[in-house]
């Protein structure tokens, strides 16, 4: 839809825009200006090229790193959208309760994200944590601060802790659109529960899936806070990410410019790796608007 | 096929009713015979949709019982009581293609595959879908669509009775006339027990054997469209049926003779004799418009309106001493002047307190 | 007034509209008829300026509106689903364009009272949109674009969601309620029927084009093209391929009437309406056709039967109740000054003798 062209709508953009390139553009150009310069120090810059970002990709620690966010954001995938799925269906469509259930499921996510990390650890310990203290009492010995699986186990279960409830309030507000006369057709048809997923639950919730799973993918991804408050990247470097690499450069290390390049690449990656969900997904079937009278 | 028996059926949405104004459905007692070809007619909110849900099974009633054939039914499931019903937007599997989407309900039954092929093809080809078979059916537009979804009612031979749920109002008249055609086609052809909800009375009356009219939870009459034409039991039929319904006006009756807009006129029946006013009903159908010098004692002095041109006749719209009339005359026929309106008395019905009151012998 | 000058538009690679020149005059009633898809819809949101057309002009009171914006025009819309302010009262509802014009409260007053008693709605100005009938909502919808005094005012098929007497109710007062204004109204349906019933003028409409704007009796009565006269039939038109040669139209090896000689001979289409065809024989001059019966359908006072002559299929439509078994063998009677007579291009070149007269 073309509406008349109307000047005055970039007035209202004008806020904004200066806003955004404060806090972003102007950060980030300066960031491009670090990854490719060198320092002794005194403020003394000079020319490095593409060094630094041939330094980063050669390097053994980035690729570790980057191979952890890949399976991280593999296993988060793999749990989390079934899981949201399924506990979207559970949820009930009419009545009392739908709010009730709301709430519950928006909880998690309203929790500031190092109190998160904070609670999971305080959960893990197994001195005074509950689930520490369980698994001590079942005869596990629980010390994820030195074993390499149990941290990643702790990390994954607290993002899905965290997370999911996301997944489900799309799911949840896709499957209550679908219109009641499909599930009387389908009980009609003599469809099985299963069936009646496959056939018109799944297909409907195609639009907010790809949301949720863009959405999951790209937090997972980046994520920071979380494992940095729980396991501060340990132990060793089990649990280090690439952003939490990144500030051990930036910040422990004071190396700007490695630290620069590493940057922009992992801000490449994410934006590559998107995109190409995104147009595979987009492919596996999602319609384009029809004609205004095509809508009845 | 199935007779299908409703035993003091009533239904309310309130978990509570305390009176006649709770009830979507008040109490009904009938029987669809089996291979039967019914219309539910009536307004929007009349009970003609929670009927047919409950019949279906897709709404348990609050009250009474529904049996297929002797059997109980009224705890079944949809799917157990061996039904298909086409709702009113095409209900369609937008993952399968037409053909699949055919043979959806016959595999979920566990029907042999060279069965369900055999009679998929069939089906596509009564429909006139054969090219389109295996097309995805989400493109089809949606005449197609509710095709299928029609097909997917039809395709199982064995069904007790097939419901309609206002299954034409998404499609163009045009395409309504031909799927109308092939309803009734289909309706020779296997003699299923067919319950048609709708509030379009040319659907209705065209589609069905035996019309049921319903309003506000009640059922009105029941009859052939014939009988509802020509003799509505209740003015509310009269008005419902019929484009433009039908004249209501006061009057009094004694003997064979009932005086309406100051004239007298003999019907040539005698009817019980009876001390309040009544009300007289002629459809416009029969409701002559002459010329008032030529019609003389027998015509009634009517003030016109106006006179709406429709192509197929001409709607005449005025009024007489008494109320609006309303008739229909020949496309060729012009207004005249100084008009009266004349009645054909055999057309003429009385009605006492909305009811029809029948003449004596 | 209101002018479209050779509008067009074209989304992507589809034309949507094409090469629509049409003038509304003040105060009249304008009928969109045509199928679903026609562009009955994009007409009227090019006429309202909700979208830009991609060619032509439009120009109200000889002005072009094509730079203003939709809020600046007096437009007022009426749409198939209902649409109101799901929160607001009926009472605010109906006073909500003219609080955003800002009228004074008094004329508000006065204005939504008035609409509301034109529309049967004194009851129920309290209750939210939710707790009224269908019908009810759409009258409401109604009250407030009658109280916009918009000068144009486009109804999109407003009643196709209503059950079928209260259409024929409101059907009759739309007419009546907006003629008081003096407003160009504009109604979009699928019903050759409704078009029928509301008169005015009615444009036929098929993939984007106007094909016929006319007096609506007129369209009916002397379609430019078979196209329109199959968009105006309810019900269908029913059509013969024919050959002329000589005098004699010929469907096969039958004379189906005479023809004038001054036509070329070639391949034409006869057309002709249901009613015209009878059981019974009628006037001098009158044609038989042997037919099959495929169905019948009853509506009380009328009968429709289905038959097929040869590869055609025809409807008869008879007054009265006529029971005829499926497969029977009968005769059919018509009058071959009733067809219409359409060349090979689908142009018309001769209807019923009657009507030639009139025009």
């Amino acid at each position: 839809m073309d509406k008349p062209f109307d000047n005055r709508a970039w007035f209202f953009v004008l806020p904004v825009f200066v806003l955004v390139a404060i806090s972003a553009i102007i950060p980030l150009m300066t960031v491009v200006n670090y990854s490719f310069q060198d320092t002794f120090g005194n403020n003394v810059f000079f020319w490095a090229g593409f060094e630094w970002y041939a330094d980063v990709l050669a390097s053994d620690r980035f690729r570790s790193a980057l191979l952890r966010n890949l399976l991280f954001s593999a296993i988060i995938l793999l749990i989390e959208i079934p899981l949201g799925i399924a506990i979207a269906l559970c949820m009930p469509r009419k009545g009392v309760w739908v709010s009730v259930c709301l709430v519950l499921m928006a909880l998690p996510l309203l929790i500031p994200w190092n109190v998160v990390g904070t609670i999971w650890q305080v959960f893990g310990r197994s001195d005074i944590g509950l689930l520490g203290r369980s698994l001590e009492f079942v005869g596990i010995d629980f010390n994820y601060g030195q074993s390499a699986i149990q941290s990643w186990i702790i990390v994954v279960m607290m993002d899905v802790w965290h997370w999911t409830s996301l997944v489900v309030l799309l799911c949840y507000s896709g499957l209550v659109a679908i219109p009641e006369a499909y599930y009387q057709a389908a009980r009609i048809d003599g469809a099985s529960r299963w069936k009646v997923f496959l056939h018109i639950q799944l297909p409907k919730m195609q639009r907010v899936l790809l949301i949720a799973v863009l959405l999951r993918f790209m937090d997972s991804f980046m994520i920071y806070t979380e494992p940095f408050v729980l396991t501060g990247g340990g132990p060793g470097t089990t649990t280090t990410f690439l952003s939490i690499d990144l500030v051990k450069m930036a910040i422990g290390q004071f190396d700007l410019g490695p630290a620069a390049a590493m940057s922009i690449i992992y801000f490449l990656i994410i934006l590559l790796l998107s995109w190409v969900f995104y147009t595979v997904m987009t492919n596996f079937g999602v319609n384009a608007a029809d004609r205004p009278e095509a809508d009845r | 096929m199935a007779r299908i028996t409703l035993d003091a059926l009533a239904h309310s949405y309130s978990p509570n009713p305390t009176g006649p104004a709770d009830y979507a459905l008040k109490q009904i007692d009938y029987a669809w015979e089996d291979g039967g070809a019914y219309a539910l007619l009536g307004p929007s909110g009349c009970g003609k949709t929670t009927l047919l849900n409950i019949i279906s099974g897709l709404l348990s009633p609050s009250s009474g019982r529904i049996l297929f054939d002797e059997r109980d039914v009224t705890g079944l499931s949809p799917e157990r009581r061996n039904i298909a019903q086409v709702f009113q937007f095409p209900v369609i599997y937008d993952t399968m293609t037409v053909a699949e989407n055919l043979a959806f309900p016959l595999l979920n039954r566990g029907v042999e595959r060279a069965e369900v092929d055999k009679r998929v093809s069939e089906m596509l080809e009564t429909l006139d879908l054969t090219t389109q078979a295996r097309r995805r059916a989400r493109g089809l537009n949606a005449d197609e669509k509710q095709k299928i979804s029609l097909g997917r009612g039809l395709v199982r031979y064995d069904v007790n009775a097939i419901l309609f749920d206002e299954p034409l109002t998404v499609i163009d008249p045009h395409m309504k006339w031909q799927l109308r055609t092939k309803l009734k086609e289909l309706h020779e052809q296997f003699a299923h027990t067919m319950i048609y909800v709708t509030h379009d009375q040319t659907e209705a009356l065209t589609f069905a054997d035996k019309v049921v009219v319903m309003y506000e939870g009640e059922v009105v009459q029941i009859g052939t469209p014939e009988q509802l034409f020509d003799e509505p039991e209740h003015t509310f039929v009269g008005y419902f049926i019929g484009s433009p319904g039908m004249n209501i006006l006061p009057g009094r009756i004694e003997g064979s003779t009932v005086t309406v807009a100051g004239r007298q006129i003999d019907l040539g029946r005698d009817y019980p004799a009876v001390e309040e006013p009544i009300e007289i009903g002629i459809r416009p159908e029969f409701v002559a418009v002459r010329e008032a010098r030529e019609a003389g004692t027998s015509g009634v002095p009517m003030s016109v309106r106006t006179v709406e041109d429709i192509g197929r006749y001409k709607i005449v719209r005025g009024e007489i001493e008494g109320g609006r009339l309303d008739a229909v005359i020949d496309e060729s026929d012009s207004v005249p002047t100084s008009a009266a309106a004349v009645f054909d008395p055999a057309r003429i019905n009385v009605y006492r307190d909305s009811h029809l009151l029948r003449a004596r012998g | 007034m209101l002018e479209l000058v050779d509008v067009g538009k074209q989304v992507g690679g589809e034309t949507h509209i094409a090469d629509v020149s049409l003038t509304l005059e003040t105060g009249s009633l304008n009928i969109l008829l045509g199928p679903t898809l026609a562009g009955k819809t994009s007409l009227m949101r090019l006429m309202a300026g909700l979208d830009k057309p991609t060619r032509g002009d439009i120009l109200m009171n000889g002005e072009s509106v094509l730079g203003r914006s939709v809020r600046k025009r007096s437009v007022a819309m009426v749409y198939q689903q209902f649409i109101n302010y799901p929160t607001l009262t009926v009472y605010e509802n109906i006073a909500s364009p003219m609080r955003i014009a800002g009228r004074d409260r008094g004329t508000i007053e006065s204005k939504v009272r008035e609409a509301a008693e034109l529309l049967k709605l004194e009851e129920l100005l309290d209750r939210t949109p939710l707790n009224l009938s269908g019908g009810q909502q759409q009258r409401t919808a109604l009250a407030r674009a009658l109280v916009k005094e918009a000068e144009l005012v486009l109804l999109d098929e407003p009643l196709a969601n209503l059950d079928y007497k209260l259409r024929e109710e409101l059907r009759e007062e739309l007419p009546r309620l907006f003629a008081r204004t003096g407003a160009i109204l504009v109604y979009a349906t699928t019903e050759p029927h409704e078009a029928l019933l509301l008169g005015g003028k009615t444009a036929t409409m098929a993939e984007g084009r106007v094909t016929q704007f006319g007096t609506t009796i007129d369209v009916y009565n002397r379609p430019h093209d078979l196209h329109t006269a199959e968009t105006f039939a309810d019900p269908p038109l029913n059509t013969a391929p024919v050959r002329k040669r000589g005098t004699e139209l010929r469907l096969g090896d039958r004379t189906l009437g005479p023809a004038p000689e001054s036509l070329p001979d070639g391949d034409y289409t006869v057309a002709i309406r249901p009613h015209h065809v009878s059981l019974q024989p009628g006037s001098i001059g009158g044609l038989s056709l042997p037919v099959r019966v495929d169905s019948t359908e009853i509506t009380g006072s009328e009968t429709f039967i289905h038959v097929s002559m040869g590869p055609e299929s025809w409807v008869v439509l008879t007054h009265g109740v006529h029971r005829v078994d499926k497969g029977q063998d009968l005769s059919i009677h018509l009058d071959p000054a009733q067809f219409y007579l359409f060349d090979a291009d689908g142009l018309l070149v001769r209807s019923p003798r009657r009507h030639d007269e009139a025009a």
